[in-house]
């Protein structure tokens, strides 16, 4: 039987939402026996959402003050030392799981396959290259670990309502003292998280300023909706970088996406793709973005957001 | 410091539309424009500032490919490199072989920073950094916008989905840049015609001891799933009335 060791991802306190989606794609896998590792400074509550996980057969709780901030150099030969049983070594293709799993696989002596988006046999996968533009299918070699990224925006989160058991995980390797995790800058804020969320509403570099993308945040907040941007938005630094949605920001697929103002270059549509409406409201009737939009609406976002902010009760 | 090495990968352009072959063989490159990576011009720009402000000594470019990566090489001599490594081989071999290969010429270099791009656009992997770092046994701080330097530590600002992450790491150590870290500069004539004079050195990768490492077989490309176009309102009143049709709203 084929055995899967999921590494979880968290922010120190709580489970990431990528993990449910990871598993969503290691059941996909034959026969999957799928082992969660949840590597953190206080790892309990953490390891209990991971085994409330459907399709989860154990979880692994590791606790250690060096897990602080999750470095890529301290976690990879902690995996190394637990992958030996293992077919398969997952993460999810999010910055965690990017800087992570390679390390992973280099140590393993293996390569690895990014952004699993689809399973289509038990070594044979599909990926985007080319921000989207193809897709690859490929194959694992035979006789070693499959160690691989998986796209979450291609899964829906498994269920909860799992007990699988918990077991604690000494530190088996070495933790080097080279890199130091010194502090998190994270944006707080009280709208739904931009990676998770239902509804997002997204604005380009046509809001012109900081001050004009309130408009996109109380267009947001009326529909309770995560807020994106393109990159054009973010270098002009009317937002903040984790804002950024496309190729080489946030992968996203909510139920409802409304870009306004975006001209939607490739980049960004690649990070949209797989939300099941897209909006496009735009002032160019030529912008790329009404190609992939399935409702469009060419007009001046500076009448228009307002106005349908107005109309949503 | 007294080298930083830079990793330059020969992709397809930035703007060409890439579009995948009827047989399903590839995509197609044939008659394409072929660039520098702009992440790896990314890392190559921030290590000639760290050059220009005195904290480096030289810069060397190193690229893997045909022989016509020597293009890109030249580009980035011309950028201010001082000079460069083709690591040159027919076909391209796997992302392990090509970190192996890689890891031989930093241990023939000795640099005390290898910046590389975050990423490559054509096969979007995003694992050379990591790799490299594991297998020199160094520290790795990907997706970095920022960089402090402080006696033989760097501190490194990332660009997370959560935010920013701010770790140190002690030098040697590999870098991989993402956007926000600077903005290239142009080349200009004059450093076109100058870099034709530095030094460019080829190094077969047959003559580097790289181990056999079983590749990921890509057996079938095909072009994305298309989302239709879908149906233009001419007002918000219609935008609503279809959000409610579709029971969004």
């Amino acid at each position: 039987m084929a055995k899967v060791l999921l590494i979880a991802e968290h922010d120190g306190e709580n489970l990431n939402p990528s993990t449910a989606k990871c598993v969503a794609c290691a059941a996909e896998i034959a026969a999957a026996e799928i082992d969660v590792a949840v590597f953190a400074e206080s790892a309990e509550s953490i390891a209990a959402a991971a085994a409330s996980l459907e399709s989860v057969s154990r979880v692994f709780s590791s606790e250690n003050a060096a897990y602080r901030g999750g470095l890529a150099a301290v976690l990879a030969p902690q995996i190394v030392a637990l992958a030996g049983d293992y077919d398969y070594v997952l993460g999810p293709s999010t910055t965690f799981g990017k800087d992570l799993m390679p390390r992973v696989a280099a140590l393993l002596g293996v390569n690895q396959i990014s952004d699993i988006m689809s399973v289509e046999a038990e070594r044979t996968f599909k990926r985007p290259i080319y921000a989207g533009s193809a897709v690859v299918t490929v194959e694992a070699p035979a006789g070693v670990p499959v160690v691989a990224t998986i796209r979450t925006a291609s899964y829906r989160a498994v269920g909860t309502g799992n007990s699988a058991p918990v077991e604690p995980l000494e530190m088996s390797a070495d933790v080097p003292d080279h890199t130091r995790f010194i502090a998190s800058e994270t944006g707080k804020s009280d709208r739904p998280d931009l990676q998770s969320a239902a509804r997002v509403v997204a604005g380009g570099r046509a809001l012109g300023s900081e001050e004009n993308f309130d408009l996109i945040y109380k267009l947001a907040d009326k529909l309770d909706a995560g807020v994106g941007a393109s990159r054009a938005a973010v270098d002009a630094g009317y937002v903040p970088n984790e804002m950024q949605v496309g190729q080489t920001g946030r992968i996203i697929a909510p139920d409802l996406y409304i870009a306004i103002g975006i001209s939607g270059a490739i980049q960004h549509l690649t990070g949209i793709k797989d939300a099941g409406t897209i909006v496009a409201i735009n002032k160019d009737e030529e912008a790329p973005i009404f190609e992939v939009a399935d409702i469009g609406l060419v007009g001046d976002l500076f009448n228009v957001v307002p106005e349908l902010t107005d109309a949503v009760d | 410091m007294e080298k930083i090495l830079v990793g330059l990968k020969r992709v397809v352009d930035y703007n060409v539309r890439v579009r995948v072959k009827g047989d399903g063989s590839g995509v197609e490159t044939d008659g394409v424009k072929m660039s520098i990576n702009p992440f790896d011009e990314i890392a190559l720009e921030e290590a000639l500032r760290i050059k220009e402000r005195g904290e480096a000594t030289e810069i060397v470019v190193v690229s893997i490919g045909s022989g016509e990566a020597q293009q890109q090489l030249r580009t980035g001599l011309a950028m201010g490199a001082d000079r460069a490594i083709l690591v040159e081989t027919a076909e391209m071999p796997d992302p392990l072989s090509c970190v192996r290969a890689l890891l031989e010429i930093v241990n023939r270099e000795n640099p005390e920073l290898v910046i590389l791009g975050k990423q490559a656009i054509d096969n979007d992997n995003a694992q050379t950094g990591p790799m490299l770092a594991a297998l020199w046994g160094r520290p790795q701080a990907t997706f970095a916008s920022k960089l402090e330097f402080s006696g033989n530590s760097v501190r490194v600002t990332r660009e997370v989905d959560a935010g920013l992450d701010v770790i140190e790491v002690d030098l040697p150590a590999v870098i991989t840049a993402d956007l926000r870290l600077n903005e290239p500069r142009y080349v200009k004539l004059p450093d076109i015609m100058k870099a034709k004079k530095k030094p460019l050195d080829q190094v077969p990768l047959a003559d580097l001891s790289v181990a056999d490492c079983p590749a990921i077989a890509e057996t079938n490309f095909e072009p994305p799933a298309a989302r239709e176009r879908g149906i233009m309102v001419d007002d918000v009143a219609g935008l609503v009335g279809a959000l409610k049709d579709k029971g969004l709203l």
